[in-house]
């Protein structure tokens, strides 16, 4: 808010005057007096009041998404005879030795989501961290199946890692220390604090609370302990709105104690996720979808035991869901119901237990399935169910044999501390209403936002008499406290984290805070009196603690070099389930008609909300529903009849004390009787692009019932909401666009599945068909491995500078994503139940056409074929006629309608890749294979040819780039190695060997139109269970 | 000529003499003070000029991006007004071009004004593949000349065919027009008072005297370029549909365009021409140069040329239906027929082929009011088919992924009336300034008729009238 | 009535006739050789640099290497512009008090790095790679000129694409030895013929060369 604002609104002078001429202790008790003055209040609450409508302002947010990285339009205008404007060339002073300028260096470091740790692979220009791709190295981002045979090796990565480049160079990040709203400094809070902890180092930290997130540093949790020794009656609360508090009491009902599991889909021949979306959420998404992959890797010549089969049980279409071979849509009850029949069949003891609407053929056949392949099964739930259904998937799988060593699931201590968090917050909140709570320091998080509803935490937090809060951005939780402490991003600090199996990956920074953020480490040093320690001593003298000193310096190095410290996993741990588990009694379905039960889900763009300002996130459609800029209530086509509500509708819900009015998104495979609304929206305070997006789920929330709300009243509020989509149409018009068929059918005839029904007379022409010799680059998209999670879609928004043009853009169709994952309901035709769809994902991106149709209409030849078989764009040649996009059949080429990469700020300048032209207006752009890399790479190659005997003067060209060399954005951040990028040319590059004839199930799109498309599709395989076979999948797409 | 119904069926009305036809068409031109009507009518017009002026400013300042379009639909109103204006442009180059050569009398009192609305028109349509480029600051990209870059056009591109196309029809049109009006300007000259007035027309009139070889060159050089002329009349729409045909898109990607698209243009042309004689001929007064004739012959086009339009739709129809061709036919039969713009195609089937079936009636085609109501129309509906032919095409093609919808913005409707007010504009003008019917084509039908007078004198012994005013009037 | 016209209008006539579409040409051709000319090019104008840097002093003079300065011009896309700690190499020892060097001191002891302006400045969508043309042959000199001769350095050729296009097309004319790439006042009567032996042992193959990705990204 303005300074005006705030002087009418709130007498700062009072304020001031009275803190005037007071130090130290005095300073703070003064403090303490004033939090409780009328002043304060007022500015609290204006803080707020006039916060809100400011942010509202839409146009304000989208004229700010226009104008991200830099124009070009005044180069465009005053073009032809006017001479360049004068450029500056700034060198070093001393240039360090390492460094070679326009020679990109890498670094491996870790970010965190949810608490524990994801390797990072960190590309670096000049200074400039600018691209994020996983780190090979490290066991939550895995690189390629097969070990590559020349390059660079990266790692896959979510959109989450990818995207928090963005978020470090976003310009709406909380820059300064402000004290009461006002901007003071660091050193002033360190005096404030260091007295501060004088005072409460005399009554032991009674008074003292840190509210943290789930904490995996063994660094920071080493720092907590030695606070905690220093000031012994000081209480240490975790709040993370995405914890493992169910599966964590699961494991405490099923083994007594709490252990937590760790999947390995790679050893699981048969997997049933019951509302668990593996492959897509969560910390270790991507090395369970890698691995579930290695699984599904359908190359001719497999035997039918090498693919193994999904079967998915879950409420609101997921990912996993999609990717499924079988998949039944089952409200949370039902769920709960087929747990206990599946369990029942298995011959565990949970009572009688009546099928319901829950089909039964289907147990039977699972359960079959399961015990046929026992040892080799892997049942796995998600944190959405309740700890009962968790410890029966423990008996079940127990019973199966399937827990143990190079077993499909193994236990380790957790990671994490072993706590239930949703007690810890309970219990913070009740010491607040005790008045114990002193001093509340927030390490990170954003709890006024998303602690549960029924906490009611705001209100309970400007009850506490200091609050200091340490964040990322001036959100909710900074507007309510007195110190607010800019935090340093990740990419900017020192850190450690643990990964999901306990993995020690170093943080370590790429560039000097931009906003002089402060971590953790650094708050805790000050009350530890350590000033002045910072966070590379503090996380390598910890380390000096546990490696041996003689090799540490080494061993130091390597972990640095490697991003991950070795042997650091947690050792396995032997558990064993009870006889039996005590289960509740199955609830009703569904009590009333016009009430339902409301599934909360971290969202898979903002997941629980910290990512709300990063506008790629909220750009980015949504994996099954396409939507962005928005969560919406996802409901099934039945219960939208049944409510009487279109898409668009806003609804009132009400469960008891807690209301929230959401539109309404029916979505095909949504269970009936239920509604899916996701986290992480509705922010008051997120930035520019953030705030007031969406409907805010937390208002929902409850400490008793976090993930599945029962029984909400729905009422029509008459009010509609804009939601915006990036596909309209999800029907394939049973148009041969993704063709696939059964494993069983693979085997027996591989071509068979990839047919077309009209293909018969292709490739007719007047014309000999041209010879693309030499290097000819070629891309593959392995259908049965997709499983829609967009990572590629940020990638390739990261690595070619793809502005984000707001949600009013996106709404008229303006989206400028080069690689998009079209989503098909398959079997809309003729399936005998719209309830139980399938699902297709089909990335689609330029295909590269050896007949390139859009070549031919250019009328300034800006769109030409490159003698590597590249369909290049020239966007400086381009004119903008459109022409281009009319005549390409898969519309995958993007237009700057307008200026969207005018600069709003110069960090994000600093965030272009410098080897992608920023793309004016009035340009048209698309996919280029990520020409950037080729171009290194053959350049690279070239200078090695002169000297390599294997190339002669004469031939056809004067380099040989080898396979791996090339690796494209997407292809590298891909976590199931769907894309497949090379040169078709050489025989053994995996890109030829994923072609015909070696892959009869390989396909290109469209092809009756003879644009022999480079991009070509393996057809998907479904892992069909013969008795259930009937009831899906017919050859009807 | 042999003329049946003679009182009502000819070209010129009975009575004219040289001196008569003169004066009336060049009255207008050379009154001081045009009616308050002209000025309110330019008025208007230049209003709306005004308001084009403004969307183009504001589409300069923020990019095309201000209209509706998006991927899919990348081409909107511009092109759709592009290929309308072309059209209307046709029926003027093919009156006084291909009419002239086929020696048709009833051209005569129409060519002039028919000329000028193909011009103007060629003007507003030569507007907007400028205005729809993304980068119009660099159009000159398009043109082949000696660059730095040493580059090219490319030649494969219709785009580029079209700006030859459409540069070409303009400067032809322009230089048949002036040089049609040499003689009459040179009447004006002689005509004006106002010696500034008198300048300008002999500027103009380049020192015409009306000597026999004047005249012999003259014919001649009129009959060449009329045979240049002719072929434009079929080649122009025939490569604008090239723009639609060459592309691979359902919907577009048709061999009968050219011919139906020539056919629709001659068709479009006679309805706006017949839009504009109309009211020209109530309010000046030429009732007895632009006769029932004139309008039952130019109505005879229209269902003619109407014909052949109604044959490309069902060709269309029946070429999807036996390509069985799964795009071509979604684009027809579901797109089209029943897709989010239905009501475009079944409203321009209206417009183009069942309401026009009307000008069967003779009736109807000698009655200014039904006449002029169908020629609008049809105007309407002309639009209307480049709107299906652009929009329903683009907006569901091969991906039913990337299918979206069109609306288009305040800025996509202020270019296209704009455009009309310039069109107005520059009618308004020329009628105010110069002679809109060809005088001395006129005093050629004059001095047709007198001799057919004599000859009727010589039976029956009375004096035809006139004939002595006109050899006073030779003199000139 | 009085005449309206003069009988010389006809001459007046006849000449806009002729001379309108003459000059239409005349200027059209003006203006395209302003674009070659160096008025629009910038070549052979030296440009004022913080530091009054002599390429004639340093290379004919005293006969440094280009790499010397330009570390990365074989290794990287970009030939780089020396560190202030590169010229204070010398500069600590000698001409050590000259006020020419003013800056240079002030930008070591300050750390704040020199603003040279640039003066082969191509459009920022073109990416140029120093490294593989040093590497097939491409002496310095065949862009940069005879900085040998350029007590202030100017701009040699005029860095339009045709001029890029001609070597990329038939890059024989300027190829040269190894040893040589560096010198810039190396001089052969026989390039043609020496020309196609160099391109045979660098294996530089025209393939590829003229594709718009090669230079436009």
């Amino acid at each position: 808010m303005s300074q005006a604002q705030l002087d009418q609104s709130v007498d700062l002078e009072a304020l001031r005057a009275k803190l005037a001429g007071k130090q130290g202790r005095q300073y703070w008790r003064s403090l303490e007096e004033l939090a409780q003055t009328p002043e304060f209040r007022a500015y609290v609450d204006n803080e707020f009041a006039a916060g809100a409508p400011e942010w509202d302002d839409r146009f304000s947010r989208r004229s700010f998404l226009q104008i991200m990285g830099a124009s070009l339009a005044l180069a465009g205008l005053s073009a032809g005879c006017t001479r360049q404007p004068e450029e500056k060339i700034v060198p070093y002073v001393k240039q360090p030795e390492y460094v070679v300028p326009g020679k990109p260096m890498y670094f491996a470091t870790s970010d965190v989501l949810a608490g524990y740790g994801r390797g990072l692979l960190v590309q670096s220009n000049d200074g400039r961290p600018t691209k994020i791709d996983g780190n090979p190295d490290h066991p939550a981002s895995p690189g390629p199946f097969a070990p590559q045979k020349a390059g660079m090796t990266f790692g896959a990565a979510d959109i989450y890692a990818i995207a928090s480049i963005l978020g470090m160079y976003d310009p709406d990040r909380s820059q300064a220390v402000k004290y009461l709203g006002e901007y003071n400094t660091w050193t002033a809070f360190t005096t404030v604090m260091s007295n501060a902890a004088e005072k409460i180092g005399t009554q032991q930290g009674q008074g003292l609370y840190l509210l943290t997130e789930t904490v995996t540093s063994p660094t920071l949790i080493a720092q907590m302990q030695a606070l905690l020794a220093k000031y012994p009656k000081a209480v240490w609360t975790q709040h993370e709105p995405v914890n493992r508090d169910q599966s964590r009491q699961g494991a405490m009902l099923a083994f007594g104690e709490d252990a937590q599991a760790v999947y390995h889909f790679d050893r699981a021949a048969r997997i049933v996720a019951v509302d668990s979306d593996f492959v897509t959420t969560g910390p270790a998404s991507v090395r369970q979808a890698h691995d579930f992959a290695a699984g599904r890797r359908v190359r001719a010549g497999i035997a039918a035991g090498e693919m193994n089969r999904l079967y998915a049980v879950e409420s609101t279409l997921t990912s996993t869901g999609a990717t499924a071979d079988h998949r039944l849509a089952l409200s949370p009850a039902e769920i709960d119901r087929f747990v206990r029949l599946l369990a029942a069949k298995l011959g565990i003891s949970v009572g009688q237990v009546e099928p319901g609407a829950v089909d039964a053929e289907f147990v039977e056949v699972v359960a079959q399935d399961l015990a046929e392949h026992a040892g080799r099964g892997l049942v796995i739930t998600g944190e959405g169910q309740p700890a009962h259904v968790h410890a029966l998937v423990h008996a079940i799988n127990e019973k199966l044999g399937n827990h143990g060593p190079n077993r499909p699931i193994e236990f380790i201590e957790p990671v994490a501390a072993s706590l239930d968090q949703g007690q810890s917050l309970r219990d913070l909140v009740k010491a607040i209403d005790q008045n114990l709570v002193e001093t509340l320091i927030v390490l990170g998080g954003n709890p006024v936002y998303n602690a549960p509803a029924d906490l009611s935490f705001k209100a309970h937090y400007e009850k506490v008499q200091t609050r200091i809060h340490l964040g990322l951005y001036e959100d909710e939780t900074a507007a309510l406290s007195h110190w607010h402490i800019p935090q340093a991003h990740l990419l900017e600090s020192w850190s450690d984290a643990r990964s999901v199996d306990g993995t020690v990956g170093i943080i370590q920074p790429l560039i000097a805070p931009l906003y002089n953020g402060k971590t953790a480490h650094d708050l805790l040093t000050v009350l530890l009196g350590e000033g002045g320690r910072n966070g590379q001593r503090l996380v390598q003298d910890y380390w000096k603690t546990q490696i041996s000193g003689a090799e540490f310096e080494k061993a130091w190095r390597k972990a640095l070099h490697d991003g991950v410290v070795p042997g650091t996993q947690r050792a396995a741990k032997a558990v064993t389930a009870k006889a039996a588990v005590d289960l509740p009694r199955l609830s009703a379905a569904r009590a009333a008609n016009d009430q339902v039960d409301i599934i909360l889900r971290p969202d898979p763009s903002v997941w629980d909300g910290r990512f709300a300002n990063n506008g790629w996130l909220q750009e980015l459609p949504r994996p099954i529903t396409k939507l962005t800029w928005d969560n919406a209530l996802l409901v099934s086509p039945a219960t939208a009849r049944d409510l009487g509500a279109k898409n668009g509708d806003v609804l009132d819900l009400t469960s008891g004390a807690y209301r929230l009015a959401a539109p309404v998104f029916i979505t095909p495979g949504h269970a009936d009787g239920c509604m899916t609304l996701h986290l992480g929206y509705g922010r008051m305070r997120a930035g520019h692009v953030g705030t007031n997006v969406g409907a805010n789920a937390y208002a929902l929330r409850q400490t008793d019932q976090p993930w599945v709300v029962r029984d909400v009243k729905v009422a029509h509020t008459g009010r509609t909401h804009q939601l915006v989509d990036s596909q309209k149409h999800h029907s394939m018009e049973n148009r041969d666009l993704v063709r696939g068929g059964t494993l069983d059918e693979f085997l027996h005839n591989p071509a068979s599945i990839a047919k077309s029904h009209h293909e018969d007379n292709l490739h007719l022409s007047l014309y000999e068909p041209y010879k693309f010799t030499g290097t000819q680059w070629a891309m593959t998209i392995d259908l049965t491995a997709c499983i829609g999670c967009n990572a590629c879609t940020i990638a390739c928004q990261s690595e070619n500078n793809i502005p984000v043009v707001g949600k009013a853009q996106v709404a008229v169709g303006r989206e400028m994503h080069w690689i998009r994952v079209d989503h098909y309901y398959s079997n809309d035709a003729n399936h005998p139940d719209p309830n139980q769809p399938e699902s297709e994902f089909q990335p689609v991106t330029c295909m590269h056409c050896e007949n390139a149709p859009c070549e031919v209409v250019c009328p300034v030849g800006a769109t030409q074929h490159s003698d590597d078989g590249l369909n290049d764009m020239v966007y400086n040649r381009c004119i903008g006629t459109r022409y281009c996009s009319n005549n390409c059949p898969y519309k995958v080429r993007r237009f700057n309608f307008l200026e969207y990469q005018r600069p709003v700020a110069e960090s994000l300048q600093l965030m272009q890749n410098p080897n992608v032209t920023v793309r004016m207006r009035g340009v048209m752009e698309k996919c280029t294979y990520c020409v950037q890399r080729i171009s290194a790479a053959r350049i690279g190659a070239k200078k090695r040819g002169i000297t390599d005997p294997s190339i002669s003067a004469g031939g056809d060209e004067d380099y040989n780039i080898l396979d791996g060399e090339v690796v494209t954005a997407c292809q590298a951040a891909c976590p199931t190695q769907a894309i497949i990028f090379g040169n078709m040319n050489d025989p053994s590059s995996q890109v030829a060997q994923s072609r015909l004839p070696h892959q009869p199930h390989n396909y290109g799109m469209l092809t009756e139109l003879n644009t022999r498309p480079r991009t070509t599709y393996l057809a998907r395989v479904r892992n069909v269970h013969p008795k259930l076979a009937a009831a899906t999948h017919e050859e009807h797409y | 000529m042999e003329m049946p119904k003679r009182s009502r069926m000819q070209v010129l009305k009975h009575g004219h003499d040289f001196e008569s036809v003169t004066h009336i068409v060049s009255a207008f031109p050379l009154t001081k003070r045009p009616p308050r009507g002209w000025f309110l009518a330019f008025g208007a017009a230049f209003s709306l000029m005004l308001v084009l002026m403004y969307s183009v400013g504001v589409l300069f300042l923020k990019g095309v991006g201000v209209w509706g379009i998006n991927i899919p639909v990348a081409w909107g109103f511009a092109i759709i007004n592009f290929v309308w204006w072309i059209g209307i442009g046709h029926a003027g180059t093919l009156i006084s071009a291909i009419l002239f050569l086929f020696r048709q009398d009833w051209r005569t009192s129409i060519n002039r004004f028919a000329e000028a609305m193909t011009l103007f028109a060629v003007a507003c349509a030569g507007l907007f593949p400028l205005l729809h480029l993304g980068r119009p600051q660099k159009f000159y990209y398009i043109m082949p000349y000696p660059d730095t870059l040493g580059l090219w056009p490319q030649w494969r591109s219709p785009l580029v065919w079209d700006v030859f196309a459409v540069s070409t029809y303009g400067t032809i049109s322009l230089v048949f027009w002036y040089v049609g009006l040499i003689p009459d300007v040179a009447t004006m000259r002689d005509r004006a008072s106002n010696r500034l007035v008198k300048t300008i027309y002999g500027i103009m009139a380049m020192g015409w005297r009306g000597s026999a070889r004047h005249w012999h060159r003259y014919q001649t050089a009129y009959l060449l370029l009329a045979g240049l002329a002719t072929p434009l009349v079929v080649s122009v729409h025939t490569v604008v549909s090239f723009d639609f045909a060459v592309s691979n898109l359902p919907g577009w990607h048709t061999t009968i365009f050219p011919p139906y698209f020539v056919a629709g243009a001659v068709y479009s042309g006679f309805a706006m021409v017949i839009t504009l004689v109309l009211p020209v001929r109530a309010i000046f007064g030429f009732k007895d140069f632009i006769t029932e004739k004139h309008m039952n012959n130019m109505a005879k086009v229209m269902l003619a040329t109407g014909l052949i339009v109604a044959y490309g739709y069902i060709m269309e129809l029946f070429m999807a239906w036996y390509s069985a061709n799964p795009y071509e036919q979604a684009v027809f039969f579901q797109t089209r027929w029943q897709g989010p713009y239905a009501w475009s195609y079944w409203s321009l089937i209206a417009c183009n082929i069942i309401i026009p079936q009307l000008l069967w009636f003779r009736w109807v085609r000698l009655n200014p009011y039904v006449l002029w109501i169908v020629a609008i129309i049809i105007n309407i509906g002309m639009w209307l088919e480049r709107f299906v032919i652009v929009i329903t095409s683009q907006h569901r093609d091969f991906l039913p992924s990337s299918w979206d919808s069109y609306w288009p913005t305040v800025y996509d409707y202020t270019l296209f009336l704009g455009t009309l007010g310039l069109f107005f504009s520059l009618l308004f003008l020329f009628i105010r300034v110069l002679p809109m019917i060809s005088i001395f084509e006129l005093r050629e039908l004059v001095a047709h008729h007198t001799q057919e007078e004599a000859w009727h004198g010589a039976n029956t012994g009375e004096v035809p009238p006139g004939t002595g005013a006109a050899r006073g009037e030779t003199e000139t | 009535m009085k005449r309206l016209f003069t009988p010389y209008t006809n001459t007046i006539a006849r000449a806009t006739a002729l001379g309108v579409p003459l000059l239409v040409l005349i200027a059209g051709g003006f203006g395209r050789m302003w674009l070659d000319s160096s008025y629009e090019t910038g070549v052979g104008e030296a440009i004022d640099q913080p530091v009054p840097f002599s390429h004639e002093h340093h290379v004919a003079g005293l006969g440094i290497d280009c790499r010397f300065c330009h570390l990365s011009a074989e290794t990287s896309s970009v030939a780089g512009v020396p560190a202030t700690e590169v010229c204070m190499t010398c500069h600590s020892q000698i001409w050590t008090n000259a006020q020419m060097l003013q800056p240079v001191r002030d930008s070591f002891e300050k750390g704040q790095p020199i603003q040279w302006v640039r003066v082969n400045d191509l459009p920022d969508f073109v990416y140029f790679d120093h490294s593989i043309h040093v590497a097939k042959g491409v002496g310095c000199a065949e862009c940069h000129g005879e900085v040998h001769r350029m007590p202030m350095t100017w701009k040699a050729q005029n860095l339009h694409m045709t001029w890029c296009l001609d070597c990329h097309r038939d890059p024989e004319k300027q190829l040269r030895p190894k040893d040589v790439v560096f010198s810039t006042d190396w001089f052969s009567g026989a390039r043609a013929k020496l020309g196609a032996e160099i391109a045979r042992e660098n294996k530089v193959n025209t393939k590829g060369l003229t594709n718009c990705s090669t230079c436009h990204r």
